[in-house]
């Protein structure tokens, strides 16, 4: 680890905090050109947020503090991940203090405190979405770290960048059956998590209907700039960890020259703006699930996770 | 709590010379229940400490001998502590300690009887000395000690129904087990030639492998009911909830866990190394207790009871832990169960913190507002912010989430299955991916039943007059609440504590490789000879920067704007917003329940009446919801109901009359005289 593996991580974070927004706005400018509008460009979610900013703040009567607090916990749990996954480089100084399972209870602990946040209003949408987000949360949970173990295989190790440096070692491993199945159970479970299509609409404006929308549904002005600064900043940060988990190309090491992280950056910009397009594209050929028929998806996730562990298990046996 | 209320309408003014004695006794009995509150908490917190000083000094000392010959005939009582039973001293004092000082305001609140206030630290010694004992004879009588003073503790409010009902359930299940232990230790005292626990250690090899295979499934029942594992857990979630908080908590969070250490010291250090399948019997009990009982918690509704069945979840994922070990040393990666035994231990200890915290918060509440169901708690965060606070940092530890005092436990359990060596055998291989996944559903299902009891329990607006009218507790017992959120936070965010004391502890299991250098348990947590690595307290350090930015975040441009106000929840337009338009305990884990409907098979009935003049139009809606143990159902009910229809032709032979009970005396004499002959 150097100096520069730290400026890497400093990047990483910077990169999440300010890439996040371009990401929610491309994502929803190729969604509107797919459905036949112009949309708002790609720009729209920073001119969102410096307007949500620039407002009064609001504190509903009966709130807490856990209210007050829950955005900017979200917000920083998202950071802390940002700063410990191997995004641009594998030496963040903080990786060998979580592995995968620290950053997946990081992750839970930013839902765990929007749903209490949603709890803590006391109106019957915060409930509801708050109810609906954590059953998603509790199903999701399992496939996640199966789909770790399935990962930590090949690298016996769950830290980031252990993984990902076994698996930029033999490519070859991104096509294994146990890695595709897992990349497909990833897939599953971050848009669960992430509260996109099918599983929750981010664009929906019916509250019945709703999810993680409904959970924030008393967040006004500088604290929903925050709450949905976060949510963008989860979904970048999730798509650039799947990315790295298996298609590690041009990450730099973990001793990173200058040129390292400057084609790191550019190989996780492209990556997660690929993904995320095709996300965008793929969302818009589909419906939401009705919400009791997300846990079936969510099982079949978990089966898919289970199969990559075993086949990866039986195979590294078979040897 | 008030007892009966009377329905007479007589006047606090015109009672009659009864009443008014009874007023008398009642004033005398509550001056003489705060002296004696206070000594019973004072020498309840005194024996642990001194059972914390003990602990601790024979875990880093030698060990501690003591044998007394004339206290029991024949055979004589003795004691011998070695590391593995001082850390269950060490814990179980520093629990009594904590509940100790708890238990003095609470006990003079409640106005306990002299029975209770002699029972609790009766109760607390005979904890203290079930891990020190070193025969079979010392281990029995301690754990008889144990049982019975538990059960006059549980039975403590007994003018109420449902502590008679658990009482009962209690008592029978308690002393089924010990029928069990009793046999199997006898039997292993038999085969192994010695009543001590250091010499059959020694001898077990000499043990026929059937007598093994018997003593081992005799000890997971009676241990195991003990522990709350399932099938026999259920005491557990009757018990826990009707007992007095305090006692709820040293149930929870030291008895349970001498079933456990009865596992460990009999199967996993005298009988051990066993078979593979003895490993696999474990994790499955173990990994069906966990999923069950957080199923069951999830959709718990009264607040104790909720706790109860966390600390079956618990104790399964310790005996997922134990099992791993054993199954792992089985087929020779003592390494990998030296890390799974050292996850089993930190967890024990880290859901002692925090378990015991929860009862006590809950026990906080249940004095303040009388209520143990979440359905008509909420909004306490305002009116109790300590015990609300204090609940937040047990539910978090119980959560398993980072930062609390369950993560590490559960992330050295994770670590071992998921570097089990998949070589060797298949059973390994298959099992540990099964065990992995069990372990995830309950983390996951764990977190929505914790954000639910807190939640519902403490955030949002009261549901109910009482909960509307809570007062903060009393200082005394926020005192010995502090203390167990201390000993929960050093827990979660320096496990490096305990580094010292798990490696003494290992030291002394060499059949589930306590022989081989565990994890290192530092600042940062390592694993022996694996690249992998944690820091529980360094994350923490980080995500308050983090936080700290993202606050900084939410306050730019903070100038343009217009001064802060506060102005009515919005509720998408509606107004006058009554505390029933919320998400009750039971319609938050509706959506579980509906997920999990197969396992939890909830009782729901909803009937709707019309009106006479139409059927369009609908009159009242009636939903029932009751959710049952279906195990209790389905295993326990046809058991009673066969006992008692035997006991029922049995009851035909007594009939009162003497001269049948004179013949019986001589028959039964005349048979024994032949049988001798």
């Amino acid at each position: 680890m150097n100096a520069l593996a730290a400026v890497g991580a400093v990047v990483q974070v910077g990169g999440v905090l300010a890439g996040a927004p371009f990401v929610v706005g491309g994502m929803k400018q190729v969604r509107a050109r797919l459905e036949g509008r112009s949309g708002g460009g790609i720009g729209q979610p920073w001119r969102d947020l410096r307007k949500q900013l620039r407002k009064q703040q609001l504190r509903p009567t009966g709130t807490t503090v856990v209210f007050r607090v829950a955005p900017a916990v979200a917000a920083g749990s998202a950071l802390l991940i940002a700063a410990i996954i191997p995004l641009v480089t594998l030496g963040s100084p903080l990786d060998s203090s979580a592995d995968l399972f620290g950053v997946v209870g990081l992750l839970f602990l930013g839902t765990v405190a929007l749903t209490l946040a949603g709890l803590d209003t006391g109106t019957a949408f915060g409930g509801m979405g708050s109810s609906r987000e954590i059953t998603i949360a509790a199903l999701v949970e399992p496939t996640i770290l199966l789909a770790v173990f399935a990962l930590s295989l090949p690298g016996h190790s769950a830290n980031l960048a252990a993984i990902v440096s076994a698996a930029s070692g033999d490519p070859a491993q991104a096509l294994a059956l146990g890695s595709v199945l897992a990349f497909v159970a990833l897939v599953i479970v971050i848009v669960a998590e992430t509260g996109r299509l099918p599983v929750d609409n981010p664009s929906t404006h019916l509250e019945l209907t709703m999810i993680h929308e409904a959970m924030v549904l008393e967040y006004s002005g500088p604290r929903l700039a925050l709450v949905e600064w976060a949510s963008g900043m989860r979904l970048t940060v999730l798509l650039g960890l799947l990315a790295n988990l298996f298609l590690p190309w041009g990450i730099a090491g973990a001793e990173p020259s200058l040129l390292g992280l400057l084609v790191g950056t550019a190989a996780i910009a492209v990556k997660v703006a690929v993904l995320a397009l095709a996300l965008a594209a793929v969302e818009v050929f589909i419906a939401k699930l009705r919400l009791f028929r997300v846990p079936e998806l969510l099982a079949g996730s978990f089966l898919l996770a289970l199969l990559a562990v075993t086949a990866s298990s039986f195979l590294a046996s078979a040897r | 709590m008030s007892t009966t209320t009377d329905a007479r309408p007589v006047g606090p003014h015109e009672t009659d010379g009864g009443g008014a004695d009874a007023h008398g006794a009642a004033a005398h009995g509550a001056s003489s229940a705060g002296y004696g509150a206070l000594v019973s908490g004072a020498s309840t917190a005194a024996l642990g400490a001194a059972g914390l000083v003990l602990g601790l000094s024979s875990i880093f000392g030698g060990g501690l001998h003591v044998r007394i010959g004339w206290l029991l005939p024949l055979v004589g009582i003795r004691f011998d502590v070695d590391p593995l039973g001082g850390l269950l001293i060490a814990l179980t004092g520093a629990v009594a300690v904590v509940v100790g000082v708890y238990a003095v305001g609470y006990a003079r609140h409640e106005s306990w009887s002299v029975l209770t206030l002699v029972m609790l630290p009766t109760f607390v010694a005979a904890m203290l000395l079930v891990p020190a004992a070193g025969t079979v004879t010392t281990f029995l009588l301690c754990w008889e000690l144990m049982a019975a003073a538990s059960l006059a503790l549980v039975l403590a409010d007994h003018r109420r129904a449902a502590v008679r009902s658990a009482g009962i359930v209690y008592a029978v299940m308690t002393q089924l087990g010990f029928v069990a232990i009793l046999v199997a230790l006898v039997v292993l005292a038999g085969a192994g030639g010695a009543d001590d626990f250091a010499t059959l250690g020694t001898h077990a090899g000499v043990v026929s492998s059937g007598t093994r295979t018997a003593v081992f499934l005799l000890t997971v029942i009676g241990f195991g009911s003990k522990a709350g594992l399932l099938p026999l857990h259920a005491w557990l979630p009757r018990a826990h909830p009707e007992a007095p908080s305090p006692v709820s908590a040293l149930m929870s969070a030291s008895m349970v866990t001498m079933g456990i250490y009865g596992i460990i010291r009999i199967d996993l250090q005298i009988l051990g190394p066993g078979p593979t399948w003895w490993g696999l019997t474990l994790m499955a009990v173990g990994a069906v207790s966990a999923v069950f009982g957080v199923l069951q918690a999830s959709v718990a509704t009264d607040l104790k009871r909720l706790l109860a069945y966390s600390t079956t979840e618990n104790m399964g994922l310790v005996t997922v832990a134990l099992g791993a070990a054993a199954l792992l040393s089985a087929s020779g990666a003592a390494t990998i169960a030296a890390i799974a035994i050292t996850g089993a231990l930190v967890h024990l200890v880290g859901h002692a913190a925090f378990k015991a915290l929860g009862f006590l918060a809950a026990g906080s509440v249940l004095a303040s507002t009388g209520l143990r169901d979440l359905d008509r708690l909420g909004g306490l965060a305002r009116s109790m912010p300590v015990t609300t606070a204090m609940f937040g940092i047990s539910a978090l530890g119980a959560s398993g989430l980072p930062l609390g005092a369950g993560f590490v436990g559960e992330w050295l359990l994770l670590q071992s299955l998921i570097h089990a060596p998949t070589q060797g055998d298949p059973m390994v291989a298959l099992a540990m991916p099964l065990a992995v996944g069990a372990v995830a559903l309950t983390t996951g299902i764990g977190i929505a039943t914790m954000v639910k009891a807190f939640g519902v329990g403490f955030l949002a607006r009261p549901r109910s007059t009482q909960a509307a009218n809570a007062r903060e507790t009393s200082r005394g017992m926020a005192v010995g609440m502090g203390l167990a959120a201390a000993a929960a936070t050093v827990l979660a965010l320096a496990p490096g504590v305990l580094g010292p004391v798990v490696g003494r502890v290992l030291a002394v299991l060499p059949a589930v490789g306590g022989d081989t250098a565990g994890p290192h348990l530092g600042a940062m947590l390592r694993l022996p000879g694996l690249p992998g690595s944690m820091s529980p307290g360094l994350i923490a350090v980080a995500l308050v920067l983090a936080v700290v930015v993202a606050v900084g975040l939410g306050r730019w441009d903070r100038r343009r704007r217009p001064a802060p106000a506060d102005v009515p929840l919005w509720a998408c337009g509606a107004d006058e917003l009554s505390p029933r338009m919320q998400y009750t305990a039971t319609s938050y884990a509706e959506p579980l329940q509906r997920v999990f409907d197969d396992v939890l098979r909830p009782d729901t009935d909803i009937e709707v009446s019309h009106f006479a003049e139409s059927r369009y139009l609908i009159a009242k809606v009636t939903y029932r919801n009751r959710v049952e143990d279906p195990i209790e159902r389905g295993v326990y009910a046809p058991v009673v109901r066969a006992v008692g229809a035997v006991a029922e032709r049995v009851r035909r032979a007594h009939n009162g009359s003497v001269h049948l009970y004179l013949a019986y005396g001589a028959l039964g004499l005349l048979v024994v005289l032949l049988v001798v002959r």
